[in-house]
């Protein structure tokens, strides 16, 4: 027989405003198999949570509702609390007066009606729970990074020193991110390469670190400390165990004029060739869309060169799979592309600011390349059009972040201070130039942030005026910048010889594919969601994925670093232990229905679902049936609904639980109607 | 299709060519422009400078008018657009402007009333192919620059149809007319407007760096979409060509007038005799259109 306890709480004023819980637990009181109900005023706090637990113990109760906040808050802490008092934990269920009620509610009878129903609905879920044990799972001592910028890089590094073999997949032919691309890093001024390098050569010569570089998930299963990872390693063209990185291919390839995408396409590349000096690894890989022997079947230049015959045309994509129990997404992000072609129509490029048209409107990453001693002009500050020193410089901040009309809302974050370090970098190098920044606000916000652009400033005598540019055009060999000054009120013209363009920070192309094959949440801007914005910042939506870097928003180098040691060490935490223990509220088949026609394994997402044989004394087959894998299962109930036989039920929400909740709201309606 | 027609007050005076030419070329694509029967003030300056409740009062008489003809209405005049599709945005966002505006007009506004713009509707309604298909006489060689204005695009979340700082439907049509466009960076700048009347100054300083930017872009004309731009750049070119000691000669045209050569109509037809800046000395240059049918 049922003896439930129902604890009504008033959530400070949170519930009490709007609910009349003295009222809410007095009606309940008196609903079928309730033994005892009250309320108070914080039933999370101590002498809340004593409250259950003596009421337990006083009227032995086999049941317990909590009506209170949302159990995505607290029903951990009362399952928690009815455990102490020794009730199995799934005999306690929370009832939603506040998220569902209180909160979205005016009307104070209505809603403590509803509160009283919404009790009622879980009393009778209650009276038909039964004790569950929670499934005990293995884990997988691996862990993947996708991403070897400074944040997969810093992740991998962590995790392989605290013991656990990493598996680094970086998409591009070398790790390294954006990062290599840079000159010299705020607010400090210490040069990029130097500081990321030697943390790139540890990844390559560490022992725990297997690193994949030109390489791609592909697919993605399995759960919480057993992952199934496939990785396409693509083909290379070059075996990398017979090259020694010489590099004499790349100097004799006579296709020579592709865009370097490191040099983001202010210098050429040939078509078999290393990305950047500093690469690791540093052997070369051919493009296979701009190779001449690919298009046409001729040249082969490289291959005769090569002194090592490393040069492999008839390589293949790979696939090897991989088996972890973490995985710490690191994807990085790309640059808005401001002109007009943009990859779908949320967002509007710049027609008015001619970027793609004049070779002298930049982007702020083509001006890192400018500044960085391997950039393509060695680190002097020479335009693109004619390779001219320009002599007047204007900086424009918030192209495309924060502009509605454009599609981007939010703020880039790191440009502010990038565009002070530019502007105080060309004047290192230009002492007799002039640099204007067009802002909206200046936003450095970090540790000793705020002193660099005032030193930029001050010192540097950066030349700030507050307003937007309305359009960017081309006189007499010069770019005219119209734009507002809003705080004299005037309208400005600059005249000016190089235009660079902070353009917003957005989620690589198309990565919202990798963000579904992992089933992980992301934003309307394929940002990755955390799963809680204070307390739980790097942990994904999905137990077992954490995320760091610019993934996740718009980071500094030393915002990216911290948030990957901290997923680092989620994941380490996650790994420490012997076993995982997952919630029992899995699928589980009725053997003695089951008609065996595997609809169920056909419709299950998480492939949890197999054939089961059942055999006689004589060892003969005698039918198959379906069998759930309860440590695969994510308990979704897809396979309930598709079952022809009735034969599936999902612990905890099983059918009989479910109408009874129904019923006894249709019961009270129809009791109103009379 | 059928759109209620609001000419405005500049289609029947200063802008008459602009409406022939538009009557000229819509039956062509297939548009039919019905008059709206007494058609009243659009609500545009004074009036909006005064009090925004009575400017869309008048949107709202005219929405009357317009919907015991057709619930579309098509609108040449920019500045007569930008008033009646501002009004129909606060109308459609504002009960409590909703409610004052209704009681001013002492009409109800009926919320199925669109409006377009007629060059909206060429570009995106009928389409470059079906305005390809109507063309005779390519206007070949002839270097046009698109001049948009302020009020066609913006504000963009009330009137826009097309990129407010970089619109491109008028260089669209007028490229599958035939026309060279010019890439030019003044398409959105201002003419100077109504200051033509209080500090004729400022507009002659303004047009006049509009007229120049497209010369010296190349462009043998301009082609525009609003009444008074086209005052301003083609009735006072003397004045700035006389002021800033240059010699411009550049022709104005309706976008429609530009159209309607193409489709083979005759200068009389589209009203090129009404232009300031004679057009026939390009055009015959070029070999463009005759004068009359």
């Amino acid at each position: 027989m049922a003896r439930i306890g129902v604890f009504v709480c008033h959530c400070g004023e949170n519930i009490a405003s709007v609910v009349d819980c003295e009222r809410v637990a007095k009606i309940s009181a008196s609903l079928p198999g309730v033994t005892y109900a009250t309320d108070y005023k914080y039933m999370c706090s101590d002498p809340g949570q004593d409250l259950i637990k003596s009421a337990i113990a006083e009227h032995n109760l086999n049941g317990v509702v909590v009506a209170a906040c949302s159990p995505h808050m607290h029903e951990t802490t009362f399952r928690k609390a009815a455990q102490q008092a020794g009730l199995n934990p799934y005999l306690c269920e929370m009832a939603n007066i506040r998220e569902h009620c209180s909160w979205v509610h005016d009307d104070h009878e209505k809603a403590t009606q509803k509160a009283i129903d919404l009790v009622r609905i879980m009393v009778e879920k209650v009276r038909r729970n039964h004790p569950l044990e929670p499934v005990r799972v293995s884990v997988t001592k691996r862990a993947l990074v996708i991403g070897g910028g400074i944040a997969g890089i810093q992740a991998a590094l962590d995790m392989a020193n605290g013991g656990i073999e990493v598996v680094l997949v970086e998409k591009e032919p070398s790790i390294g991110g954006h990062m290599a691309q840079l000159s010299e890093t705020f607010p400090t001024l210490d040069c990029s390469q130097c500081i990321l390098t030697p943390k790139m050569v540890e990844v390559a010569q560490h022992p725990n670190i297997k690193l994949y570089t030109y390489s791609e998930v592909e697919n993605v299963s399995g759960f919480v400390g057993n992952f199934k990872v496939t990785v396409r390693k693509k083909a290379r063209s070059v075996n990398m165990e017979l090259c020694n990185g010489c590099g004499l291919c790349t100097q004799k390839c006579p296709s020579r004029k592709i865009p370097n995408e490191f040099d983001r396409g202010l210098s050429n590349r040939s078509a078999i060739y290393i990305p950047f000096p500093q690469a690791i690894p540093n052997k070369p890989v051919i493009d296979r869309d701009h190779c001449i022997h690919f298009k046409t079947g001729k040249c082969g230049v490289c291959e005769k060169v090569c002194g090592t015959k490393a040069i492999d045309f008839d390589q293949q994509d790979e696939l090897v799979n991989e088996e972890v129990g973490a995985i710490v997404v690191a994807t990085g992000y790309d640059l808005y592309n401001i002109s007009m072609d943009q990859p779908n129509d949320k967002l509007e490029g710049y027609g008015e600011y001619g970027y793609g048209k004049y070779p002298d409107v930049i982007d702020g990453l083509q001006f890192e390349r400018l500044l960085s001693a391997t950039g393509p002009t060695g680190g002097k500050i020479l335009r693109p059009s004619d390779g001219k020193e320009p002599k007047n410089v204007v900086f424009i901040s918030c192209v495309g972040s924060r502009h509605n009309a454009k599609g981007i809302t939010y703020c880039s974050k790191i440009c502010c201070t990038y565009i002070a370090k530019h502007g105080m970098l060309y004047k290192h190098k230009v002492p007799d130039g002039n640099a204007y920044v067009f802002y909206m606000d200046v936003r450095t916000s970090g540790k000793r942030f705020d002193e660099f652009w005032r030193r930029a400033v001050e010192e540097d005598g950066l030349v700030y005026l507050r307003g937007r540019v309305s359009k960017i055009y081309e006189q007499d060999g010069h770019l005219i910048v119209k734009g507002a000054d809003t705080l004299s009120g005037v309208a400005v013209e600059v005249e000016a010889d190089l235009v660079v363009l902070a353009t917003a920070i957005v989620p690589q192309p198309n990565i919202e594919k990798l963000f579904q094959n992992l089933g992980i949440s992301y934003d309307e801007y394929n940002f990755v969601t955390e799963a809680h914005p204070k307390l739980r910042p790097v942990e994904s939506s999905t137990a077992g994925i954490f995320l760091a870097g610019a993934c996740h928003s718009p980071k500094d180098i030393p915002e990216s670093v911290a948030q990957a040691s901290a997923a680092a060490s989620k994941a380490l935490i996650l790994l420490s232990k012997p076993e995982l223990e997952r919630e029992p509220l899995v699928a589980k088949v009725n053997e003695a229905t089951c008609i065996g026609c595997f609809y169920c394994l056909r419709a299950c997402p998480a492939k949890a679902i197999t054939e089961k044989e059942i055999k006689n004394r004589a060892g003969e087959v005698l039918r198959k049936v379906s069998e759930v894998n309860p440590s695969v299962c994510t308990g979704c109930g897809t396979c309930v609904s598709v079952c022809f036989s009735n034969s599936i039920d999902l612990e905890g929400f099983t059918d009989e639980q479910i109408y009874a909740e129904i019923n006894s709201v249709i019961e009270r309606m129809s009791v109103i109607q009379q | 299709m059928r759109f209620a027609y609001y000419p405005g007050c500049s289609l029947h005076s200063t802008a008459v060519e602009f409406d022939i030419s538009t009557r000229a070329v819509a039956p062509l694509l297939g548009i039919e422009l019905v008059e709206i029967p007494n058609w009243v003030c659009c609500g545009a300056s004074p009036t909006h400078q005064r009090d925004s409740i009575l400017s869309y009062a008048l949107a709202v008489a005219n929405f009357n008018k317009a919907e015991l003809v057709n619930e579309q209405i098509g609108v040449q005049c920019a500045s007569c657009y930008n008033n009646l599709r501002r009004a129909l945005f606060e109308l459609h966002h504002s009960d409590e402007i909703k409610k004052k505006v209704e009681k001013v007009a002492g009409l109800d506004f009926g919320n199925n009333v669109q409006v377009f713009h007629l060059l909206d509707v060429f570009r995106n309604q009928i389409g470059l192919e079906a305005i390809k298909e109507k063309v005779t006489h390519p206007l070949k060689g002839l270097n046009v620059a698109a001049y948009y204005g302020c009020l066609l695009t913006r504000p963009p979340e009330a009137v826009a149809f097309d990129d407010p700082e970089w619109p491109t439907s008028m260089d669209d049509i007028l490229q599958t007319c035939g026309a060279t466009m010019v890439d030019w960076p003044y398409k959105t700048e201002c003419c100077g407007a109504s200051l033509a009347l209080s500090r004729t100054d400022v507009v002659q300083k303004l047009s006049h760096d509009i007229l120049k930017m497209a010369k010296t872009h190349g462009a043998d004309c301009i082609a525009v979409a609003c009444p008074l731009c086209h005052s301003n750049l083609d009735l006072r070119q003397k004045s700035i060509e006389k002021k800033f000691a240059e010699n411009l000669e550049l022709p104005i045209f309706y976008y429609t007038q530009l159209m309607g050569l193409a489709f083979g109509l005759s200068g009389k037809e589209l009203g090129l005799d009404k232009l300031i800046v004679n057009p026939w000395k390009l055009l015959e240059e070029k070999g463009i259109g005759s004068k009359k049918s």
